[in-house]
């Protein structure tokens, strides 16, 4: 999984009915110090985050897996919000 | 399967319920000869590992196999604590 920001919102009329109803956020991938890396990224939120917010990212496959995606066209998948990420000195 | 350093935690109140109870943990990924190799990533915990300690993970939909018949949503996870490795 990776860490990201939240930074928009997608509004999407004509889609895949599986993705009807689905909120999908526009997110930028960050290393664990909060510093921004790659590209953007549409991502389904699963877990009611909101625009500023710290999130947990499953890609591939594994997004399927994520609460009531089962079947949908995603590769993307927001699991969780981050509270905090602790990470040792030096890294 | 590759092989990483744990380098820190993460604390996710807010998840998917069938992340409840799974340890999430920070990787950075490592070359044959220990350096740094490619970018860091969360993985979910299947061996116990904690922060300082060189572990191998699998990638993909494999990751969540470990806690089946749960369906964990996840893409990376560790099945394994290193010992000690050599490249004969």
């Amino acid at each position: 999984m990776i860490l990201a920001r939240i930074v928009g919102t997608v509004v999407a009329t004509r889609k895949d009915p599986r993705l009807v109803s689905s909120k999908l956020l526009v997110a930028r991938p960050m290393d664990p110090h909060g510093k921004a890396e790659g590209s953007y990224l549409v991502a389904v939120d699963t877990v009611d985050a909101g625009v500023g917010e710290t999130v947990l990212i499953v890609s591939g496959s594994s997004a399927r897996m994520a609460s009531g995606m089962k079947d949908c066209p995603i590769d993307a998948a927001i699991v969780g919000i981050v509270d905090t990420v602790d990470v040792v000195a030096g890294d | 399967m590759q092989l990483a350093i744990v380098i820190g935690d993460v604390v996710v109140t807010r998840k998917d319920e069938n992340l409840t109870g799974v340890k999430l943990l920070v990787l950075q990924p490592i070359a044959a000869d220990g350096s740094k190799a490619g970018r860091t990533l969360v993985a979910v915990d299947a061996a116990g590992a904690g922060v300082g300690e060189t572990v191998f993970f699998v990638r993909g939909k494999e990751a969540s196999f470990p806690f089946y018949p749960t369906e964990v949503p996840a893409d990376a996870g560790i099945v394994g604590i290193v010992d000690h490795w050599d490249l004969g």
